[in-house]
Order: structure tokens, then sequence, then C-alpha cells
């Protein structure tokens, strides 16, 4: 394994002005992706994470939101201060998005085999019969049924999850190196959501890319992701390989996570949800911006910001910002 | 279920083909009737002055004045009468046509032109440009435009261009404001970030994103528009600002006939009836293709 990461995020920031004052939706988020490998960034609504997907990609909407601090690399490049035109080169072939809803993400007015053919011509030159034929090839790979039937459909007349492998046909026309998937099966039906996710991981293997997930489904990632990081008020709250994260967490907020989750073969028992509601990001509070949801919340989360530290007594690589992140771990056996 | 619901639907359908077409979709009707009208017109001026051959200086003092259906000196009949100079009312207006008809679509090309790029600049680029761009538009909207048109006209001087022009000008505004409104709407879009992760630059966005959004409320606009623009075209005229008497369109043959409503009623009448029902006919067609392409309009 190479040292280096393919993607490297380091004390992300990204803030937005809005009538109410300035929220900082990512607050000095850090986390890698290696090459080859499936990372899943969970977290709930406005925890950040699809926030530092759209950072990564350079379509923060502007001119309410902007990046404030940190460094985006990618393969050794500053995604932040990389011009325009060589960013843009990245998209599509080095680095491809999934977006949540397929149907609002393709052009409605566009026949979806022009529109993954539009990859080749825009990217490779290609003729228009060489993108038609590629986009049939690709659309056969993900899965399509009768694909040369399809070609000339518009979105509307496709099923979501048909919409989505469409979707992900076309990020992968240009076989990126690092595919991002913004909760790509939220939109979906629950039978879907598994072929999606058993989609997106054999694709990733066939092509040795590496994929991160944003969802805020434990379950839906459980199967396809190596490593896990968890957002919480737009910070990596605890970060690790998936197994071990799930089975020892080190930090509350993953605790309340999997204690607000039904065991499918354990003994049936009440479910225990998270305390509160999500943060107000307008008016956080002082020091750990979980505190108020916390049982282990003493004086010194109020006076002090968790920093993420590697958790005490755990095999590396697995790290958590809590204080008591040594005896959250403890208490759960 | 679905079997159930489709198969009622073909009996409906057989039954009365006609009916459950019309309520299908909306306006069915009114836009087979505005259309009709409107290619009518356009045959009539495309053709018309080839059959009927109007001379601008001719001069027939002897068939001067004829009412509607009189006996012309050579023997043809003048279904419309004659004018003050003896000229047949139909050629003229048939000549009238073509220049109304085609200095409505020369301006709506200009103004459309014009007004897209803006509405697509200012909509998608937002920012100080949007603000420069909508201010604009509204001192130009909140000066009267028949002032405006006759002002740039006098500076000008009256030919067939400068009326395009002028007309252009006054009429621009609502291309920009419906394409800026479109792109707004539509650059916020997730397919729009879609596509730019996918590699897209900001003029294959424009062009492939944004535009084909606008073509629909923007060919709605333009069918309102041409009944204002012809309109407006023969009240410049009417005004002596517009075309020159050597092409006359409507609105001068309606000038012309001014001093003699009393005794020749027709040369105003005939011409004034064929432009309302033209600018009547589109604003129907106007209104019936809003009502079935505007997204605010069809969830009602």
């Amino acid at each position: 394994m190479t040292a280096e990461p393919l993607l490297s995020v380091r004390d992300l920031r990204v803030e937005f002005s809005t009538a109410a004052g300035v929220v900082t939706a990512v607050d000095g988020a850090s986390f890698d992706v290696r090459r080859g490998e499936t990372v899943a960034l969970l977290g709930e609504s406005g925890s950040g994470k699809s926030v530092t997907a759209q950072a990564v990609l350079g379509i923060v909407p502007k001119p309410a939101g902007r990046v404030t601090g940190g460094s985006i690399h990618y393969d050794g490049r500053d995604l932040l201060t990389l011009p325009a035109p060589a960013k843009r080169e990245l998209r599509g072939r080095e680095i491809a998005m999934v977006f949540q809803d397929p149907l609002s993400s393709l052009n409605p007015v566009f026949r979806v085999g022009a529109q993954i053919g539009e990859m080749f011509r825009r990217h490779r030159g290609a003729s228009r019969k060489e993108a038609r034929a590629q986009a049939l090839e690709l659309m056969r790979r993900v899965g399509i049924p009768a694909a040369e039937k399809r070609l000339d459909d518009y979105p509307h007349q496709f099923s979501g999850g048909m919409r989505q492998r469409v979707m992900i046909a076309m990020a992968l026309a240009l076989s990126p190196r690092l595919l991002i998937a913004d909760e790509p099966t939220t939109a979906l039906d629950v039978t879907v959501q598994a072929q999606i996710m058993d989609l997106l991981a054999r694709l990733q293997d066939e092509e040795g890319m590496s994929l991160v997930l944003i969802t805020h489904d434990l379950g839906v990632v459980a199967d396809v992701a190596d490593r896990v990081v968890l957002m919480y008020a737009g910070r990596v709250v605890e970060a690790g390989p998936i197994r071990e994260v799930y089975e020892h967490s080190a930090h509350p907020y993953t605790t309340g996570l999997m204690g607000s989750l039904p065991a499918i073969d354990g003994p049936r028992e009440r479910l225990t949800p998270i305390q509160g509601g999500p943060p107000d990001l307008l008016d956080l509070p002082s020091g750990c911006s979980f505190r108020p949801r916390c049982n282990f919340a003493d004086q010194l989360c109020a006076d002090e910001e968790p920093a993420l530290l590697d958790a005490p007594g755990r095999p590396l690589p697995h790290s958590s910002a809590c204080h008591h992140s040594g005896k959250v771990l403890s208490d759960a056996f | 279920m679905t079997d159930v619901t489709s198969t009622d639907l073909d009996v409906a359908l057989v039954a009365t083909p006609a009916k459950a077409r019309a309520r299908g979709r909306a306006g069915s009707a009114r836009i087979r009737f505005g259309l009709t009208v409107i290619i009518l017109y356009a045959v009539a001026a495309a053709i018309g002055p080839w059959i009927v051959r109007f001379d601008p200086v001719a001069t027939r003092t002897q068939d001067r004045l004829k009412p509607p259906f009189s006996r012309l000196s050579d023997g043809s009949l003048a279904i419309f009468g004659t004018d003050q100079v003896g000229q047949d009312l139909l050629a003229q207006m048939l000549q009238g046509a073509r220049i109304s008809i085609a200095v409505g679509l020369a301006t709506l090309l200009l103004a459309g032109t014009i007004g897209v790029t803006v509405g697509l600049a200012a909509g998608y680029f937002g920012g100080w440009l949007d603000s420069v761009l909508m201010r604009l538009a509204d001192i130009q909207l909140a000066f009267p435009s028949i002032l405006l048109a006759i002002f740039i006209a006098a500076l000008l001087g009256p030919s067939v261009v400068n009326v395009v022009i002028v007309l252009a000008v006054s009429n621009w505004v609502t291309f920009a404001r419906v394409t800026r409104g479109q792109a707004l709407a539509t650059r916020r879009r997730e397919f729009v970030d879609a596509s730019r992760t996918l590699g897209a630059g900001t003029w294959r966005l424009i062009r492939r994103c944004v535009l084909p959004a606008c073509i629909a409320p923007v060919l709605v606009v333009a069918t309102v528009e041409i009944g204002h623009v012809i309109l407006a075209e023969a009240s410049l005229s009417f005004l002596g600002l517009g075309t020159p008497a050597s092409t006359p369109s409507w609105g001068v043959t309606i000038a012309n006939g001014r001093n003699y409503l009393a005794d020749a009623w027709w040369i105003s009448t005939v011409p004034g009836i064929a432009l309302a029902f033209l600018v009547v006919s589109l604003g129907v067609l106007g209104d019936a293709l809003r009502d079935r392409y505007d997204p605010r309009l069809r969830s009602l």
C-alpha cells in the first residue's frame, strides 16, 4: 500500500452566510481516502457531510457558501488552490459524483443515451456514433435491462433505481479514480437500495477506484465500507475501520447511533434514541458540540473542545474526539 | 387496477375521440384556432403580392375612393374598395401584411436574442452583473415604450430597419426578465451541479442545461409579444414614424384613410379589422400556449 492517500482533507472549514448570521457548516474536518478504499462519511442532516463533498468538487453553493480554511489534496495537488480549468479537467476524469435524487440530477430535456454519451464527446472528443455505442455499453454494465431500447428514453421514463443506474453510468464513463456518492440510495425503495449498493460495490471492485459514500444510514454502508468517518456539527467525531468503530465505538454519538438501530437477529428490546435534537449551527454550545445530548458530559466538556485523538487502548488507526473516550469504550462492555 | 383504467380510457377514446383529446390537453382548440389564422395570414403575406400586383407609385384618379365590391375602370373587382389615389386596397393590404409580419418577426428575433442573452447572463452569473442588467431593464420599463420608440424613430428617421431597431429596444426587457427567472431557477437545479461535477464548463452548462429550460417560456412570450410588436409598428407608421409610404404597412394605410373616414370608411376600417383579428389570434395562441407549457399554471 502506498503511504500517500488519494484524497486528503485537512482542517477543512466551510462557512455559509445566512440572514441570521454566519454558519460554519464544516469546522476543521480532516480525513483521508486511500486508493481503492471505500470510506463511509456518516452523519445526520446538517452535520456537514454533503458540504464536505461539495468542497472536494468545488461546487459549494456561491455566493452564500465559501471555503474559509484548510486544504483538500487530491493525488498531491491542492484542489482549493488549483486554477479553474485544471480543476475542470479533474472533474469527471478523476473525480466524479453521484447525487441523492437521480431525477433532479439528470437533465430532463435530453435523452439518457445522449447524456451518457456527452461524457465521451466532451472529454474524449468521440463522434456521435462512438459516444452512442459507448453509452450503450455502459448502460449494460450498470445493469439496465434492454439497454438498446432505453437509450432514447428521457429520464422521466425511468424508475428511480434505473435513473440512479444512469447517473452511476455517467459518473463512471471516464473511469474516475475517486467516486463520491452523496446519499445515493436515500431517495430509493429499500429493495432498490440494496441493488444500488451492490452495484456500487461491484463497480468499485472492478475499477479499483476509491469510493466515498455519504449517508446517514448506518445499515446501508455496513457491508460495503472499509472505513467510516463520523461527522457531527461540522466536525469529525470518530474515524476508523468500520468493524472496529461499530463494535468498539469510542464516541458517545456513535454509541447513541448504534443504540437507535434495531438488531435484526438480536433480542427484541426497546430502542434508545439519542436525546435532544441536532445542534443549532448558529448557536453551538461551548466546548464539545455534542455535550447537551451526552450522558458523559461534565465541566471539562463545556470548557474545552475535544481534539481528534487515537482511541485509548485500541489498535490504530481508530480515532475519536471525546474527552471520555476511554470511559465510553469500557462502558460498552 | 392499471388494466381496468387503461381499458376504460380506451373505451372513452373510441366513443368520443375529439372530446377526449380536447379534454386531454389544455387549450387544444384555442391553439388550433390561433395557428390556423396565423398560417392563413402568413400564406397570404407570402404569396398574395404575387397574385395581386401592387405598384406603390401608380395612381388612377378615375378609380378613387371606390367602395368595396366595385368594378374598376379596367374591369377588375375591388373586393375591399380603393383608396384616395385609386389603388386597390386588397393589394395594398397583402403587401402590408408582408411588411407587418416581417417587421414583427425580425423584431422578435432581435429583441429575443438581446433579451435571452441578457437574461441568461443576469440569471446565471448573478451578483453585480445581475443588478446592473436588471436595473437597466427597470429603467427601460419605467419609461413609456411608445414614447421611447417615437424618440428613437425621430432620431433615426423612418425606414423598415429603423422600425425593427426601435421596437427591439423597447421589447427586449420582457424576454430578459422571463429568461432570467428561468435561468435562476434552473441554475440551482441538481442536474446543473451534476453536470459540473462531471466536468462541464460554464459555456457548456449554459448551452446544455440552462438554455433548453428557457426555450418553452420564451416561445410563449414571443407569441404574446408579436401581437404587441405588430400593433406598435402600426402605431408608429400611423404617426408617420414607421415604415415610409413606399412600403405601406397596415399602419400607413390606416393613417392614409384617416382624412377620408367620413366619405370612404373602408380605407382605414378594413386594414384595421385585419390587424385586430391577427393580434387577437396571436393573443389567443399565446395564452393557450402559456396554459399548456407554463409549469406554474400546470400544477393548478
